[in-house]
């Protein structure tokens, strides 16, 4: 298979950006995308030209490192997967593909298709945890866990972290991201405890570093790579507006 | 100068052993921890639960990952579960069983009082997960669930869905961004370290890179710890992350650790087999599905060949024309073997021309039984989402017509010497998890890897640290304006600058894969003397070659990938000589370690327990030289050194 | 506490959230009063004779208008931060994903047209009604020429739905209403907490009848009046 690739160039934070058009070909049908770009790459190297920077790691869905948005879409074309799990027999022959970074004003552009997630982190540190010390904890079986509530709070966990739902919302908003670990924890007689705490620190360090408000698109759920529901993001607001009123 | 070697294991009952120990060892005080400052390289599950639970008792600690956050360690990508002792199964399991299963299935090439330990701790591990908001399965009393793993008779691994490893990732990670939010921790991501800082034979700190700006930064510490996982990727294709690198480890070693065991590799049986020759890495399937799954070739090589031609489908091959060949050699464990055997039984298969896919490299996994015995739905919820990674992968349904799969490389046993405390051969440099050699022997058992980094970070390293750094409470703050740290910055920019200006006609890529091949071919599921020595020398080769031909675009001073696998690669071109040279001298099969001439009639590993129960510990002498062994002998007190018996 | 509703995300969702609800509620009452006009002309003048220049009607059109007032400002504002977060460089190719509906990425659009057919609604009746009383007139002419009383309200309706580009803005004005209304009423419980998956196709087909209901009381009340103009039979 041969395809045009449109591809964001940007040589660092402070350059300006520009889609640069490459061909690659005889790709085979089994080759997953970033393969694709493995190949395209390494021939840039042999042309001498710096090879296309773009995040990755594990390739199995799961380490939430690859984050390009393909021809509109975050994560390519296909629902409820990461972009190292997009193969190329779901483009047709000859296709024009796009590839842009993740857009939002906070993951700043590092280079090329590499973007600074660090923010994600940050909202994390400000509160997704639960605050017991290593060894000062009871039998793991001490508190039964209804097992829908343990597969509920697994179904939030699944979060990869990626930044989808941010890079597609049209808001810029991180509420799915947030809303994940606030939810995972709060579904746990273990999280419940700080859920107050959490909720209330979690959306102050997300409004602090930019991201905008939710306006319940569902965008962020259609292209989650775990396909995270919004629901989490009802309970995310619920235990927010709870813990405000009872200051 | 040979390493004089001290394990340092104490003396007494093997129950009692950790217990002593932990008695015996110094602690330093809340108000001396403030002033000692640590540095954890890595963000796995050894890593991020070290510095978390260091951050925790008060020491200041500086952590570091190459990835952006350090959430994306490998260790997120385990699928099937942790072992534990728990025998809430009431299926009679407990410590010594799990200690005797782990000893075992690492085919006694491990320390007992090291493997007693992790078993003893596999408890305590549970606890603090649950405790962090893991969300384990349960059962529908709302109690823990377990399933059971390869090498093992009872059902003591614990899971969380087929994302094991992602969730103790997510709890150790938030325990560590509870320290950095609480301030005792420093994150430093998109950090690499390029060497070690040794200074009157003591770890000082490191050099990094910051791979954003390609700035060399220096970080000096009381105790550096090494939790940088495996060097599978030595071999170009494995299922480890592509990031994933054994250089960290590698200049520990270069700057005078011993390295042990570097030839125990582990090959994992259920990958997704290779498709082609652009492939840049292999898929996993969790070894879980050899819970349900049963793994067979056909019997008839006429078959076989309808099958690659297509002319016939796999489900249509009747039953009596079916080989189950781990059920047949196997009858008391079957699809449930240790990895290194379910390996190898493949690899006779297909060499034997039953490989059922085009390039004769693949077996099947069939869940038609288990779908006429449980129902589609059962199965379906079991392993729905491997199934369907495997229908994306491959285009293939997995509900309709077996999977194909084959062994690939998957973990590392061997790894930087480190005695009873974690400490390696340098006082002050500690080595955590897979980067260490000290809990597997010469294979892994399923579920053990998230195992020990979590005991090693959580439970062992915070006690043994301390009894280090009680030496050091009146060391003032580490200096990094020192000819050693200075030294070390103008090597690590020599070094860049060299592989900048080679400016050759190969590409990074090109000499890694030439490297795999070698390394595959060679130093592999099946090694001979020949085929040892033949690496060496071609190994030596390639890396001449790499030093004098290789293209790395870019520059020094920005974010530049080329450069980063560049530097990954000079070390693997050594990582991968020190693997064959440990593999030839190693002349005996055991574990994950198979010497074609060291094989019984039956084809089954023969370890030789007369001249080779040691670990071989490596001295570096230069890039060039031959590296010097000294051998730690492993001592078994408690066990009965047997062979391996998985037929009944 | 009073701080969260302005200084943080979830706070100044809660606003458009409660307010958009007590929008929703005063369309409804709104359109059951429009209902009666179609089946008696005095009738509807005796309720437009209670929120005449009444104390409680005065009271609650300030606190509709503050209402309105809220739910628009706050809107522009959420916006104003929304553009901001999505950064300056925008996706060369953007798709409509799976499943989100094309209302719920425009609700500003869709809330400007609502705006601009209120301010003309309010020239059409509200200026020559309750705002003549409060000017203390008792008469007030409409567009025909001819003089009514102001608190005739079935006859300013008679006559401003007897021009048929007045029928084409409000059902213009109604189909954005509808819209709005499609993503706005589901989404409100969900920003107050009040939804998870099994709620939302009831949310939502809530939503879908609170709106159709809405858009069908308004529009008939239009189209019976200009199908009267029509036939002149009255």
């Amino acid at each position: 298979m041969n395809f045009t690739l449109k591809i964001w160039r940007q040589k660092d934070a402070k350059s300006k950006g520009a889609f640069k058009e490459y061909q690659v070909k005889d790709i085979s049908s089994d080759t997953s995308f970033l393969e694709m770009l493995d190949i395209l790459n390494n021939d840039l190297v042999h042309a001498g030209e710096e090879p296309v920077a773009f995040d990755h790691d594990c390739r199995e869905g799961i380490c939430g490192m690859c984050s390009l948005h393909i021809d509109g879409h975050a994560h390519g074309p296909s629902q409820a997967v990461t972009t190292c799990q997009i193969y190329m027999r779901q483009f047709k022959d000859g296709q024009t593909i796009t590839i842009e970074p993740w857009r939002s004003a906070a993951f700043p552009v590092i280079k090329d298709l590499v973007v600074n997630r660090g923010a994600y982190d940050e909202i994390l540190q400000a509160g997704g945890f639960v605050s017991v010390r290593t060894n000062s904890v009871p039998d793991g079986n001490a508190i039964p866990i209804p097992q829908a509530d343990a597969e509920e709070s697994m179904d939030a966990a699944a979060c990869v972290g990626c930044g989808a739902c941010a890079a597609t919302c049209k808001n810029g908003s991180a509420m799915l991201f947030v809303a994940a670990r606030v939810s995972s924890l709060a579904k746990l007689p273990q999280g419940r405890v700080e859920g107050a705490r959490r909720a209330k620190a979690m959306v102050a360090k997300m409004d602090e570093l930019g991201f905008g408000n939710c306006t319940n698109t569902g965008a962020c759920q259609a292209e989650c790579p775990k396909s995270i529901s919004i629901a989490h993001i009802a309970r995310l607001n619920r235990e927010f507006l709870c813990a405000k009123l009872e200051d | 100068m040979a390493f004089k070697l001290d394990s340092k294991i104490p003396a007494g009952e093997l129950s009692q052993k950790w217990s002593n120990h932990k008695a015996a060892i110094k602690v330093v005080s809340p108000a001396n921890k403030r002033k000692l400052d640590i540095i954890v390289v890595g963000t796995g599950l050894g890593g991020a639960s070290a510095a978390a639970s260091l951050g925790e008792l008060g020491y200041n600690v500086k952590v570091f990952c190459i990835q952006d956050s350090p959430r994306r360690a490998h260790s997120i990508a385990a699928q099937g579960g942790i072992n534990a002792a728990k025998n809430y199964q009431n299926d009679n399991d407990s410590v010594y069983r799990l200690f005797y299963d782990t000893i075992k299935g690492g085919d006694y090439r491990a320390r007992e009082a090291n493997v007693y330990r992790l078993a003893e701790v596999s408890n305590l591990i549970i606890d603090q997960c649950v405790a962090q908001g893991v969300p384990f399965a349960r059962e529908y009393g709302g109690l823990l669930a377990n399933r059971s793993f390869g090498g093992a008779q009872v059902s003591r691994t614990f899971y969380a869905r087929g994302q094991t490893g992602q969730q103790l990732l997510l709890g150790a990670y938030a325990a560590l961004n509870k320290e950095i939010h609480n301030g005792s921790v420093k994150s430093y991501t998109r950090h690499e370290m390029l060497d070690i800082v040794i200074e009157d034979g003591e770890a000082r700190g490191i050099i990094a890179r910051n791979l954003v700006t390609g700035e060399i930064e220096r970080h000096g510490a009381h105790a550096v710890v090494i939790a940088t996982g495996g060097y599978g990727n030595v071999f170009f294709l494995s299922t480890n992350a592509m990031a994933s690198n054994g250089s960290a480890a590698f200049q520990c070693y270069r700057k005078g650790a011993g390295f042990a065991n570097p030839c125990f590799t582990q090959i994992h049986p259920t990958c997704i087999p290779i498709h082609g020759t652009q492939q840049s890495k292999l898929t996993l399937m969790s070894e879980s599905l050899r819970n349900d799954g049963r793994i067979w070739v056909p019997k008839k090589l006429e078959d076989v060949e309808a099958i690659r031609k297509g002319t016939k489908m796999p489900a249509d091959i009747a039953e009596e024309d079916r080989d189950y060949y781990l059920e047949r050699r196997y009858p008391a464990f079957g699809n449930l073997v240790p990895r290194d055997v379910a390996s190898r039984a493949a690899k006779e298969r297909c060499d034997a021309g039953y490989g059922v896919n085009e390039t004769g490299l693949a077996v099947f996994l069939d869940f038609k039984t288990a779908i006429e015995r449980l129902g589609k739905e059962v199965i379906e919820k079991r392993y729905g989402n491997l199934f369907d990674m495997y229908k994306e992968i491959t285009d293939v349904n997995p509900y309709e017509q077996p999977m194909q799969i084959f062994p690939a490389v998957h973990y590392t046993m061997g790894g930087i010497w480190v005695d009873y405390n974690l400490m390696t051969t340098i006082p002050g440099l500690y080595a955590i998890g897979e980067a260490n050699f000290s809990d597997h022997g010469a294979n892994r058992l399923g579920a053990s890897a998230l195992m020990q980094g979590l005991a090693d970070g959580y439970f062992v390293l915070p006690y043994t640290i301390g009894d280090y750094l009680a030496k050091k409470i009146q060391a003032p703050k580490v200096s990094t304006n020192t000819p050693a740290f200075d030294e070390a910055e103008k090597a690590v920019r020599e070094k860049i600058e060299k592989l900048l200006s080679i400016n050759g006609t190969q590409s990074v890529d090109d000499i890694h894969k030439r490297l795999g091949h070698i390394m595959w071919d060679n130093v592999g599921m099946a090694r001979t003397k020949e085929s040892l020595e033949k690496a060496i020398v071609e190994i030596a080769a390639l890396r001449k070659e790499f030093w004098k031909d290789v293209k790395v675009v870019g520059t020094a001073d920005s974010f530049n990938v080329e450069l980063e696998k560049a530097l990954r690669l000079a070390d693997f071109l050594e990582l991968g000589e020190l693997m064959a040279r440990d593999a030839l001298n190693r002349e005996e099969s055991c574990g994950g370690h198979f010497r074609v001439e060291h094989q019984t009639e039956e084809g089954e590993a023969d370890r030789d327990d007369e001249n080779f129960v040691y670990a071989a510990v490596w001295e570096y002498k230069g890039m060039d030289e031959v590296p010097e062994l000294t051998k730690e002998p492993l001592s078994f007190e408690f066990v009965h050194l047997a062979k391996r018996n998985y037929k009944d | 506490m009073g701080c969260f509703l302005t200084n943080s995300s979830l706070g100044r969702k809660l606003v458009m959230s409660i307010s958009g609800c007590f929008l929703v509620l005063f369309i409804l009452i709104h359109m059951a009063m429009n209902i009666v006009a179609v089946i008696s002309g005095d009738a509807y003048n005796m309720i437009c004779g209670f929120l005449g220049a009444n104390w409680y009607a005065l009271a609650g059109t300030a606190v509709l208008a503050l209402g309105v007032l809220v739910h628009f400002v706050y809107a522009f504002w959420l916006t104003w931060q929304n553009r901001k977060a999505r950064g300056n460089v925008r996706y060369a190719v953007t798709v409509t994903e799976k499943g989100v509906d094309w209302e719920s990425k425009n609700m500003l659009l869709l809330g400007v047209i609502v705006i601009l057919g209120l301010l003309l609604h309010l020239s059409h009746f509200w200026a020559k009604m309750m705002l003549v009383e409060l000017m203390g007139a008792h008469e007030v002419t409409i567009g025909d020429g001819s003089v009514v009383t102001p608190t005739d309200g079935a006859a300013i309706i008679q006559y401003t739905f007897s021009q048929w580009y007045n029928v084409v803005l409000y059902l213009v004005w109604f189909a954005a209403l509808w819209l709005h209304l499609n993503h706005g009423v589901w989404s409100m419980f969900q920003t107050a907490g009040w939804a998870n998956d099994t709620w939302y196709p009831r949310l939502k087909c809530l939503a879908k009848i609170v709106s159709t209901l809405i858009f069908l009381g308004f529009a008939v009340v239009v189209v019976v009046f200009y199908a009267k103009s029509l036939c002149g039979c009255c």
